[in-house]
């Protein structure tokens, strides 16, 4: 019967609803992430006239589900009807744009943009406007943070009175009483400034600017950078010097380092949106002096940009530029008391040479690198060693060969074990850029030391290095450098020992190569399927079940198949079970071939 | 009989409040206590038929806000006694208050509920399973009104970035940060991020044999989000500008009275040491509380206090019996009234002592059961000092110093004080006509 048919669709929808007010949290949010669905069982009208109203009024549930609500919310135009009927989803975002969780507050606010692009300009007018305008004039802080994200989207789309209205209130909001609100206004700034006519740019966005720049709350000023930076893109370069520039030279000036410091951060930007010859004449003594500033999170932001700066130097100049006015502030960072700052210099100092040419790079770079590769912060050597191809290049690696030796057999015996950690990850790097002689000569030897490491992660990436390597150097290399050194370990007394070797060997097999696998490495594997300690002999078929796809079926069939039975009846339940597992994935592997 | 005293006696010591804050409205008056809960009195609106009941503060809601928890890794217990409560200020419908133990900030948010969604699909109104076959149309709950609840929910938990034990917490005028404050270390938090502080000053030296010096208390200004103070146990005040640099080891500004040689002995340094320090809500001034006095200082005179109020100097002579009674090591606080005129901080035997800057006049009154009937009018109180004592007076001897006041808390603007003796909480206000 058709009736009955229709009541079995409607019982898993009947229990998605009942689901929305579940006392556990995620079968709520289940729910809600399935409201499409609840919404197309119920019908555009029902999903209007009773789904939306029931919604609106749900906005004591956990964050979470609030979350996912404002979300779906941003794509339910055509559940409620289309366009048409779009403004019916405003209430219920309205009231998410007014919780005090920030991330809900944002996906609200996201959504409504969203859907205002579905309003009519009519609708827009009608509908989306009167509820921007209420939550601006909202008793409390979190609905007129809200209301500062929804200025720039109706803007573009409303008759020139409503405009005026909606200025008007984008400047109340920027001298609200609460910081929070201006914040939220400062943010925003940049964003408005782009949909707003030149004139009012320079009307109303300019006085604005200035005064949040000016405002008495740290937070609100380093904010004012950041629309500073957008702003500056909007006005024709004529005006910059008169409208910009004193309000952002004042920034980098100010008496709060955390505003400074918002200034080094967007220093690339501020660059870009102003244009070569302020660059020429404002922003080169303001870096200076950010290089300089008395607080080291400054300099270390400023550092970071170093590269980015001189790169974007206008090319005329450039050389001189950073000759005479940025060199000297970098040798003295090299220097610094700081290690976060040297460490962010040394991130990107590296990326000068190729800015400043071969010659330079000797005569000035050079000597700088050398120094940091000395330091006696592991993280700005790494940082160094990390950015080796840049100098390799322009003047070749073997100039700085002799340095770096020390450096990285200093870093490969560091006593924390992040450190080295963090060289074993640029050794496939290293090998590739001093080649095989150098490698094989100074540095293989302690890529086997880590192998024996005392701490596991070490003894891990040490592993995997070795495979980058061989993928570095061919599996003839690996088989006369590497593999006798690793199967060698399978008779090392530290059991520890012997399951490395097993580990090399799963990660080593496939970039080998059958030959190698089969002839060096399998009898290996084998002999230690009769170690006295569990723990190996699990291993050995988990590793048969590895290394499996790289050996011949026949090779498979005589020698591992038996291996693994025997495994199968071991005395140890662990050993048993990784045993059995293997024989199973063999077979679900053969019978995959055999399709 | 000796377990049920016992016990009774640790249900008693739950109960001890142990601080005392007013929102900014003063609508809402929170307060802590020794058992880690949090309750929350609202000031009952103005009515017509009950004109006097203006002002009076009921119970809005009662929650645990710490569990006694224990550090496995350092065999430690961590109370769950609730060390400071600061209100947010307010940003929807709903209120936020952060509450602190020794190790753990945590953020409730305590908001009101009157609407219920009725209507099961699966289920009829009794909550009986309904039959799957018999359900032919699909029904949307509906919201009704239902009786007001109040819920308090945590919000944020703000944990593991404490060694020592918390004292204070403060909530920037941004409304974006607070710091947490603890012996020897204050921590800057933003209000959303849970997993990550900032460390803004350490006095931790690197040998502890050399430590000399913990901090005491700790606030921001009420305006200036840039500055804030902390107070020593050695009785000095150091005001940083976090403008400055991101660790404000360094302070800006040092406030200390040079020590009066001829008063010197052996309590010197405990009784200077400072247990409160409080912004003026003007901002210009600052209060400081140590064993004996508090003093009122200017933000623009570091050398000496703009004015000195002795709390109780008639225990100058009894330091030795309170110092090995330990009360000598009492931590009291002081607040100021809403026009930074009057000066409030407490004593021992239920006596707390207001201070008039203006007129200079100073008042000693007592929160007791006794005299303490509703709307009754607070008699002064007056300490004799040796010799004999008139009726009225009481004898410095005969002072209750199991009975202290602690924590006390004025009304945002409104002459409207609230006064923890021990595990009793007393509200006091100007006479309404």
């Amino acid at each position: 019967m058709a009736g009955a048919d229709s009541d079995d669709s409607l019982y898993p929808i009947a229990v998605l609803i009942d689901e929305l007010r579940n006392e556990d949290v995620q079968l709520r949010l289940n729910s809600i992430k399935k409201l499409s669905t609840i919404a197309l069982a119920l019908g555009v009208e029902r999903t209007r006239t009773e789904l939306l109203p029931f919604l609106t009024d749900t906005i004591y549930d956990e964050d979470e589900v609030l979350l996912a609500l404002a979300e779906q919310l941003g794509n339910f135009t055509m559940l409620v009807g289309g366009p048409e009927y779009v403004h019916c989803l405003l209430p219920p975002l309205e009231s998410l744009a007014t919780v005090e969780e920030t991330v809900v507050r944002d996906k609200a606010v996201e959504s409504l943009r969203k859907i205002s692009h579905e309003h009519s300009p009519v609708d827009l007018e009608v509908h989306f406007e009167p509820l921007v305008k209420r939550l601006a004039s909202g008793d409390w802080f979190t609905s007129r943070t809200s209301a500062c994200g929804l200025f720039s989207v109706c803007y573009p789309r409303v008759s020139s009175t409503v405009k005026a209205e909606i200025r008007q209130h984008f400047r109340t909001l920027c001298s609200d009483d609460t910081p929070m609100v201006r914040r939220a206004a400062a943010s925003k700034l940049g964003e408005f400034a782009k949909v707003l006519e030149l004139e009012y740019v320079k009307s109303d966005i300019i006085s604005l600017f200035t005064a949040l720049a000016s405002d008495e709350q740290d937070s609100v000023r380093l904010l004012a950078v950041e629309a500073g930076v957008s702003i500056a893109t909007l006005l024709p370069q004529e005006d910059l010097e008169a409208l910009v520039m004193p309000t952002l030279r004042q920034a980098a000036e100010d008496k709060s380092w955390r505003v400074r410091y918002m200034v080094a951060d967007k220093f690339s930007d501020l660059q870009k949106a102003v244009g070569p010859e302020i660059t020429k004449n404002d922003l080169v003594p303001a870096f200076q002096n950010l290089l300089k500033d008395c607080e080291a999170e400054v300099r270390a932001a400023a550092a970071n940009k170093v590269k980015e700066f001189c790169e974007n130097l206008p090319e005329d100049s450039r050389e001189t530029i950073i000759m005479t006015h940025i060199l000297p502030c970098v040798k003295e960072l090299v220097s610094d008391t700081n290690q976060h700052v040297k460490s962010a210099l040394a991130s990107v100092i590296m990326g000068l040479s190729t800015i400043l040419g071969k010659d330079n790079t000797i005569e000035h770079l050079l000597p700088l690198f050398l120094a940091q590769l000395k330091d006696e912060c592991p993280e700005v050597r790494l940082n160094i060693i990390s950015n080796l191809d840049c100098v390799n290049e322009v003047i070749g690696i073997r100039q700085l060969s002799q340095s770096l030796l020390p450096a990285i057999v200093e870093l490969a015996e560091d006593a924390k074990w992040r450190v080295r950690l963090a060289i074993i990850e640029y050794m496939p790097l290293l090998a590739g850029q001093l080649g095989v002689e150098f490698f094989d000569e100074k540095l293989n030897s302690l890529c086997m030391a880590w192998l024996v490491d005392h701490v596991y992660a070490i003894r891990e990436a040490a592993t995997c290095n070795l495979m980058k390597l061989v993928e570095k150097f061919g599996a003839e290399w690996a088989q006369n450098t590497i593999v006798p050194k690793v199967l060698g370990m399978a008779n090392d007394p530290n059991y520890l020992h012997r399951m490395t070797t097993l580990f090399c060997i799963n990660a080593l097999s496939e970039v080998c190569g059958q030959e190698i696998t089969t002839k060096h490495m399998l009898p290996v594997v084998f002999k230690m399927s009769n170690d006295q300690v569990a723990n190996v002999r699990f291993n050995v078929a988990k590793s048969l079940q590895k290394i499996g796809p790289v050996l011949d079926s026949n090779c498979l069939q005589t020698e591992v198949k038996p291996v693994l039975e025997k495994l199968a009846s071991d005395q140890d339940m662990d050993v048993k079970y990784f045993a059995q597992e293997a024989i199973s994935g063999r077979i679900k592997k053969m019978k995959r071939n055999r399709k | 009989m000796h377990l049920y005293e016992e016990d009774k006696r640790r249900f008693l010591k739950a109960d001890i409040i142990s601080t005392v804050e007013f929102n900014s409205t003063g609508e809402l008056l929170a307060t802590g206590d020794k058992g880690g809960r949090v309750v929350v009195f609202q000031r009952e609106q103005e009515s017509k038929n009950q004109p006097h009941r203006r002002g009076e503060y009921n119970v809005y809601s009662t929650f645990q806000s710490h569990e006694p928890e224990f550090d496995y890794l350092k065999s430690l217990e961590i109370e769950e006694k609730i060390n400071k409560i600061r209100w947010l200020p307010q940003q929807n419908a709903a209120y936020f208050l952060l509450s602190t133990n020794d190790k753990t900030v945590k953020l409730w948010k305590i908001s009101e509920r009157d609407k219920r969604p009725e209507g099961y699909n699966l289920k009829d109104e009794d909550g009986r399973i309904r039959d799957p076959t018999t359900i032919t149309a699909l029904r949307v709950p509906v919201l009704r009104p239902m009786d007001l609840m109040v819920e308090a929910t945590p919000r944020r938990v703000f944990s593991n970035a404490h060694t020592y034990h918390i004292n204070s917490i403060s909530v920037n005028s941004d409304y974006e940060t607070f710091m947490s404050t603890d012996d020897l270390r204050i921590n800057l938090w933003n209000l959303e991020i849970t997993n990550r502080s900032f460390n803004i000053v350490d006095i931790k030296p690197v040998n502890m044999e050399e430590l000399t010096e913990v901090i005491t208390a700790a606030e921001f200004h009420p305006h200036q989000c840039n500055t804030f103070v902390y107070s020593s146990s050695k009785g000095s005040i150091r005001l940083c500008d976090m403008r400055a640099s991101a660790l404000c080891d360094n302070h800006s500004k040092f406030f200390e009275e040079p020590e009066d040689p001829s008063n010197r002995s052996f309590f010197s340094e405990i009784i200077s040491s400072i247990s409160d320090v409080k912004f003026s809500h003007s901002g210009r001034y600052l209060m400081t509380r140590d064993y004996l006095t508090v003093k009122v200082w200017d933000l623009n005179m570091e050398s000496k206090p703009l004015e000195t109020y002795q709390v109780h100097d008639y225990l100058r002579s009894k330091l030795c019996s309170l110092y090995e009674n330990d009360c000598i090591f009492d931590k009291f606080e002081c607040v100021w009234n809403g026009s930074d005129s009057v000066i409030m901080t407490g004593s021992y035997n239920n006596f707390f002592r207001m201070f008039d800057r203006n007129t200079k006049r100073d008042v000693t009154l007592e929160a007791s059961r006794e005299n303490s009937k509703p709307r009754a009018i607070l008699k002064p109180r007056k300490v004799c000092v040796g010799g004999k004592c008139r009726k009225d007076e009481i004898s410095v001897d005969s002072l209750d110093f199991s009975k202290k006041i602690l924590h006390t808390a004025w009304h945002p603007y409104e002459n409207i004080i609230a006064v923890a003796a021990t595990n009793n909480l007393y509200i006091f206000q100007d006479k309404v006509n």
